[in-house]
Order: C-alpha cells, then sequence, then structure tokens
C-alpha cells in the first residue's frame, strides 16, 4: 500500500504513540488537586510549554482542544462574540475565500444565527489572499471588523499565504487576526509570536499526533468567549477534563515535527519535485493547482483534463495507491471544491482533481508506484466521462 | 470478474454484494447517489437516498470487507427518472420509475461508466434469476422483481448479475443476519423513492401545477365532477374520484384526455381489455420469438399474469399487439406489458394503446 494522503491524517511518531500509552496507563484528572491529579497537571503542563517552545508561543497561550475544528470554531465564534458584545458595530468578519470548511462554515453560522456580516476575501489564481485586498477590505470597514481569518497554508491546493504581512495590515486596524495553521505546523516555520497573528490553530494528527488533540493558540490580550461552558479548565475559554495523554502526544509530536522539520521538508519536497515532474512527464496536459514553488513541501494537486477525480481516486486505490480529491464530501459525494472554484479553476477541470500528499514517512517506491499506476487511470477515467456523454 | 455491486442500504443489495464476493468475483461496492439533497429527502429506513442509507451501504461494504464508493448520478437521474415519470403523467400515461431507473441509470449510466473503467459487470439485489442471457422469475413469486427488469436489452443483461433469485426473501434476511448486516431487518421500501411523503398527487401538483378539468360519465356524456389536474388519475382508479352522482353504480376512470385534462369514468365493465398495443419492445434474447407467438403477458408490476397471443410488428421492432385470452380491468398506459414463456422472460414494451373486448377480435387497431 501506497499512502498518499498525508494532508488527511500521517502516520503517528513512535515517541508520540509511546508518551499517549505512557500517560493512558496513568490515573489522574489534571484539575484534581490530589497527587495523581497533580502528577496529570504536571504532563500537561509540561506539553503546554513544550508545545508552546516548539511554536513560539508563551505556555498561557496554549489553549488545548479536542482538535483543529475545535479550535477553528472557537476562534471563530468566540473572538467574534467577544468582539460584538465589547462594541455592537463590530459584527463583520473577514475571512479568506479558500478557508477550510471548518472556518467557512463557522462563518456562515454566524451569518445566519448571529446577524454577522461576512466579506470572503477573494484570492489569485494560486489561491492566495494578497494583502493588498485585506487592506483595502479593512479601510472599507473602519470601526465595524470583529475579526480576520486566512489559513497559514491551503490544505488543498498548499498555497502559503503572507501571515505575517496579513496578520500586519489587521494589527494596523486593530482588528484581530486568526490563522488557521493545521497544515503548516511541522511542515513550514511557524512563530507565533513574530507571525504577528493573535490565534493559530494547530492539530495533531497532521504532524505525527494523535487525532482529537489540538490547540488554539490564543494572545494573551486576545478577548474570546467559550463555546464549551463548564469547569473553566482552559483560561476559561474552554472547558472539559483535558485529554491527558492525547495533549502528552500532541506535545512529543510538536515538539519532534518542528525539531526534524528542515530535514523533513527538505526530503519530502524532493520526493514532491520528483512527483510533479513525473506525472507532467506522464499526463502533460495535467494542470499542477497552486504556487508552484511557495506551497506545501509535501502538497502536489493536479487537476486532469477530461477526467473525473472520484474515479481516478477509485481505480489508484485498486492499484494500492492512496489519495484524495481533496474536496469535502457529504455521504461520500464529491461537492464541487470551494478552493478550486475560488481561484477560477473552470467547474470541469474542478471536478478532475487529485491531492497527493506527502509526509514524513513517504518514500521515492510511494511516488513511483503513483507514476506506474497513473497513466492507466488516467485513460480508462476519461474513457468513463465519455462512456457517460454518449450514453444521454 | 470484476464486478460492481450497486448497494442501496437495504437487506438485497447487501446480500448480493456478500454472495458476489463469496463466487470469487474482485467487487467493488457503489452506492448511487440519486437525491440532489440527501438530507431533505424522508427519513427513515424505508428509501434508498438518505444519508442513513448511505451510511448503512457503507457499512454493508465494511462487514463484507470490499472498497466502497459513492456515485453521484442525482443529475441523471432527475433527467431521466423523475422529468420523465411527470412528463408521463402530463401526457396522461401512468409510468413505472423503478423500471425506468433500471433501463436509464442502473443499466445504462451506471453500467457504461463502470465497463469503461473497467468491470465486467453490475451487480443489484434484484429479485430475479439470470444465467446464460435468460432472464427468469424469481423463486420468491411475492418479491419477484423481473417484471421491472424486463425492459433490459440482451446486450444489458450480458452485464448483470443478480445473485439473488434462487432464494427467497425470507432466506435473504436469514442470511443477513448470519453474516452479521445490520441491515438484516430493516424494513422493505415499497414507495417511489423520489417522492418523500408518498404522496404522488401533491408531488404531481407541485411540478405541474392546477391544470383544471371536468369528469365526464361515458355512459350519460354528463359532466359529473371537476379535478384539479388529470395528473391525479390513473385508469382504473375508483377512490378519490369526488363524483357527485349519488347512489349510482361504482364508477371507475377508464381515460384521460391530457391535453383538455378531460378524466372519463365509467362502470367497471367498460375498463375491460381485450388487446394491448406496446411500443418500443426489448427482446430479452436480442430478437422476437417469432413474428407471432402465444405467451404469458403481466400488465402491472403486482399481478397475475394472463395467456396471450403476440404479434410483432413489421421488422421485428416497432410495435406489438398483445390479444388477452381473458379481459383484464383497468389497464394504464405507460405501463409495460411484460411476456413471459412460464417463468422465463420473452421481452416487454411500453403499452401505448387499450382496446376492450368487443373489438378484441377485430385484430390489432391501427394505433
Amino acid at each position: 500500500m501506497h499512502y498518499l494522503d498525508h494532508a488527511a491524517t500521517t502516520p503517528m511518531l513512535p515517541e508520540a504513540v509511546d508518551a499517549v500509552a505512557a500517560a493512558l496507563r496513568e490515573t489522574g484528572n489534571p484539575s484534581s488537586l490530589h497527587a495523581a491529579g497533580r502528577r496529570a497537571r504536571r504532563v500537561v503542563e509540561e506539553s503546554r510549554e513544550r508545545l508552546a517552545a516548539a511554536v513560539g508561543a508563551k505556555p498561557y497561550e496554549v489553549v488545548f482542544t479536542g482538535g483543529g475544528t475545535e479550535a477553528d470554531n472557537l476562534a471563530v465564534k468566540g473572538i467574534f462574540w467577544a468582539r460584538r458584545d465589547a462594541d455592537p458595530r463590530r459584527r463583520l468578519v473577514l475571512a479568506g475565500a479558500v478557508e477550510h470548511h471548518a472556518v467557512v462554515d463557522s462563518v456562515q453560522w454566524l451569518q445566519r444565527h448571529e446577524g454577522a456580516e461576512v466579506r470572503w476575501l477573494p484570492v489569485d489564481a494560486y489561491g492566495r489572499v494578497r494583502p493588498e485586498t485585506l487592506a483595502a477590505a479593512l479601510a472599507d470597514a473602519e470601526g465595524t471588523a470583529a475579526l480576520v481569518s486566512v489559513m497559514w497554508a491551503n490544505n488543498e491546493v498548499g498555497t502559503v499565504q503572507p501571515i505575517a504581512e496579513l496578520a500586519a495590515i489587521a494589527a494596523g486596524h486593530r482588528v484581530p487576526f486568526h490563522t488557521d495553521a493545521v497544515q503548516a505546523v511541522g511542515a513550514l516555520p511557524v512563530d507565533f509570536g513574530r507571525s504577528g497573528a493573535d490565534a493559530l490553530t494547530l492539530t495533531g494528527h497532521k504532524l505525527g499526533g494523535p487525532v482529537g488533540a489540538g490547540a488554539l493558540v490564543l494572545g494573551r490580550d486576545v478577548a474570546c468567549a467559550p463555546l464549551l461552558h463548564g469547569g473553566g479548565q482552559e483560561r476559561e475559554v474552554r472547558s472539559g477534563t483535558l485529554n491527558t495523554a492525547a495533549i502528552a502526544g500532541l506535545a512529543v509530536a510538536t515538539e519532534a515535527a518542528v525539531a526534524a522539520r528542515s530535514v523533513t521538508a527538505a526530503r519530502v519536497s524532493g520526493l514532491r519535485d520528483e512527483l510533479v515532474a513525473g506525472v507532467l512527464a506522464r499526463v502533460p496536459d495535467a494542470v499542477l493547482s497552486g504556487d508552484p514553488a511557495d506551497r506545501l513541501p509535501g502538497n502536489a494537486h493536479f487537476a486532469f483534463p477530461g477526467c473525473e477525480g472520484d474515479s481516478l481516486l477509485m481505480l489508484l486505490d485498486a492499484r494500492g495507491v492512496q489519495c484524495s480529491t481533496g474536496s469535502a464530501c457529504s455521504a461520500g459525494v464529491a461537492q464541487p471544491s470551494h478552493v478550486l472554484t475560488a481561484m477560477g479553476v473552470e467547474p470541469s477541470l474542478a471536478r478532475g482533481s487529485l491531492r497527493f500528499s506527502l509526509g514524513h514517512s513517504s518514500t521515492g517506491a510511494d511516488v513511483d508506484a503513483l507514476l506506474a499506476a497513473l497513466p492507466g487511470a488516467v485513460e480508462r477515467s476519461r474513457r468513463a466521462v465519455l462512456a457517460s456523454a454518449s450514453s444521454r | 470478474m470484476r464486478v460492481l455491486a450497486a448497494v442501496s442500504g437495504g437487506v438485497d443489495s447487501a446480500v448480493a454484494l456478500a454472495r458476489a464476493v463469496d463466487a470469487g468475483h474482485d467487487v467493488t461496492a457503489v452506492h448511487l447517489a440519486l437525491a440532489r439533497n440527501p438530507a431533505s429527502t424522508r427519513t427513515g429506513a424505508r428509501g434508498c437516498c438518505t444519508l442513513e442509507d448511505a451510511r448503512d451501504a457503507r457499512r454493508a461494504a465494511d462487514v463484507v470487507g470490499v472498497p466502497f464508493y459513492v456515485w453521484d448520478l442525482a443529475e441523471r437521474f432527475h433527467a431521466d427518472v423523475i422529468d420523465d415519470f411527470v412528463a408521463e403523467y402530463a401526457a396522461g400515461r401512468t409510468p413505472n420509475p423503478c423500471l425506468r431507473c433500471n433501463e436509464k441509470i442502473k443499466f445504462a449510466a451506471v453500467l457504461d461508466r463502470a465497463v469503461a473503467l473497467g468491470f465486467d459487470a453490475v451487480v443489484t439485489g434484484h429479485h430475479a434469476r439470470l444465467s446464460g442471457g435468460v432472464l427468469r422469475r424469481s423463486v420468491d413469486a411475492a418479491k419477484d422483481q423481473s417484471y421491472v427488469l424486463a425492459v433490459l436489452s440482451a446486450d444489458q443483461l450480458a452485464h448483470a448479475m443478480f445473485p439473488l433469485g434462487d432464494s427467497t426473501k425470507d432466506a435473504v434476511r436469514a442470511e443477513a443476519a448470519a453474516r452479521g448486516l445490520a441491515v438484516a431487518d430493516k424494513p422493505d421500501s415499497h414507495d417511489i423513492c423520489f417522492i418523500a411523503d408518498g404522496d404522488t398527487r401533491g408531488f404531481l401538483r407541485r411540478a405541474l401545477g392546477d391544470r383544471p378539468g371536468a369528469v365526464v360519465d361515458a355512459e350519460t356524456g354528463d359532466v359529473v365532477g371537476r379535478h384539479e389536474g388529470a395528473y391525479g388519475f390513473t385508469v382504473g382508479q375508483r377512490r378519490g374520484l369526488g363524483l357527485s352522482r349519488p347512489g349510482g353504480d361504482p364508477r371507475y376512470v377508464l381515460s384521460i384526455e391530457p391535453v383538455g385534462g378531460t378524466v372519463t369514468v365509467g362502470p367497471g365493465s367498460m375498463l375491460d381489455v381485450g388487446l394491448v398495443t406496446g411500443s418500443r419492445p426489448v427482446w430479452t434474447s436480442g430478437s422476437a420469438p417469432g413474428p407471432a407467438f402465444d405467451c404469458l403477458a403481466q400488465l402491472r408490476a403486482h399481478s397475475a399474469p394472463v395467456p396471450a397471443s403476440v404479434t410483432v410488428g413489421s421488422a421485428g421492432h416497432g410495435t406489438v399487439g398483445v390479444r388477452l385470452a381473458e379481459p383484464v380491468r383497468g389497464i394504464a398506459t405507460g405501463q409495460a406489458v411484460v411476456l413471459y414463456d412460464g417463468d422465463t422472460v420473452l421481452g416487454s414494451a411500453t403499452i401505448t394503446a387499450t382496446a376492450g373486448v368487443e373489438t378484441a377480435g377485430a385484430g390489432i387497431p391501427a394505433r
């Protein structure tokens, strides 16, 4: 089996598995005052410090969550609520047009249920929000903006956003800036303090940690209302008994991924470049999506003209090559990708898209297997498209 | 063989899938997404189009251990089945959407795609026997679905597999339970899958709007009622006519004239049909058994077949005339006439005209 879907989830690092397993064997609620509780608390707080150090944050800024989706929901809704409560005129949310659904759907929910105004920030053909776009939008919205949310790097097409520039523009307007860095941490240099962002989402299972553990790195002075009410465990912003074992695994994995980042990224991007060159050599009319250079090291996203992404995926799966169409699914039905649509990709081309994503365990054999299976799959998929067109 | 099993989320297709695996085939399961918005179609366990059904189908594929994908055929289904259904009613006929779905979706759009992708056959959970190109009734007469499959051509049947034809429904359910398939106790689906509330008349009214017209008595010529749309009626219908004929004999719908919207009613005796004309005949073997032959004819999805004499129109295609040995009551145009030799399907045609017992002796009518 050849796994080319690391952007969906990547294998856990052995040291993270060990950290989770060790913590699972211990009893103790980190909020308890007795010895067992203190022991668990120590694991959580050491993890907080290690995670903070790995991403250039202060320990107090790390709010542990149940994953990236929760962290995105907390940032978008929580900061919106806090800003609106402080000043009822601040109801405008500005978000990139290619955000992950965890942000897109949170913003749309605020629009439908909380009276939010929304401005989607358009992107260029690579999927990038240009700084001047944000600057103009904020200049337009003086006194009404609640927050800005732009992802660090796109999960589908891999394009890296100019986060420091965007965050500086938002700061100039005194508007909190959130960035979903789920795909970026461990793959790109991510330093929360230097980025100028006010809130940053990360998650464990994209960097070698467990599923179900993530964090919102939230600046000390950023007001944020809670989504989950209860014991107030995390800075009164997030309630719920802390998941000590998952948090331990998250911290160990983040630390290891960040420490190995420059070496891993160089190796993975080398493989990715071979993959891109190999695909273009075998399927000359394939179109590489996203920024050809400034992209996630493991990401290669293509549109294959005349093909359907889901049949390509099925044919490659049958050959032991696992990848993704990169778009959201509802009951497994592929919807047109809002990312590609925002980039101006024709719907017929967008339908023939596949994402190959490499990671820390990828090898040259994975790339070779894809390149061996791809031409036949493309040919068959094209035949299927023609067959359904002619049987009309 | 590399086969594609269409799994609805119901018990039949789940067992058919498992049997295809047991038979040694390289099986891939697909669930057909037919509703444009699955979340808004009916809930509960009766359909094949809800998110719950999709999950049940996926779970069955997981239990059996085969890859599972969803194929989105909503646009094709809408164009070829739902729009056709509405247009047929608007034209005064009574279509059978399940038959159309087999003809246009499962064994056309899906089969064509499957063959192009390298599959040899499509497997479904229909209750019918298929062997060597010969399509026969299921051993379970009550669950037999050969009627809705009789529209398939020899070429379509050559790429079809129906693993359940030798089993009764009870046996299929028991096997599902023994295999650990959670859908073993799921109720059968009965209604039209795209009409969530089962209200066909309401569905048609939303699609076609009000088209008021008169209800006329065939014997007296009197207008005996008004209606909001002739599409709300089916030939042979007795209930819900809303007639102002106190104390009279029961009245049945005899015919529907779609342009003027006139619905003609009359006594049950006038419903007797002795001769049926069918168009677009499809022969299971690829050609008609002969220019004229005796067989059994079935005129509705769930009715007893009757002995008949068939005359095939010129050049073996175009039309068939089916003279019934005994009168059959209330035959609606748009339905299929399916011809059987014993329990073997010979072919089918779409009913375009019917004639009463008296005229049947005169041979095939002009139209």
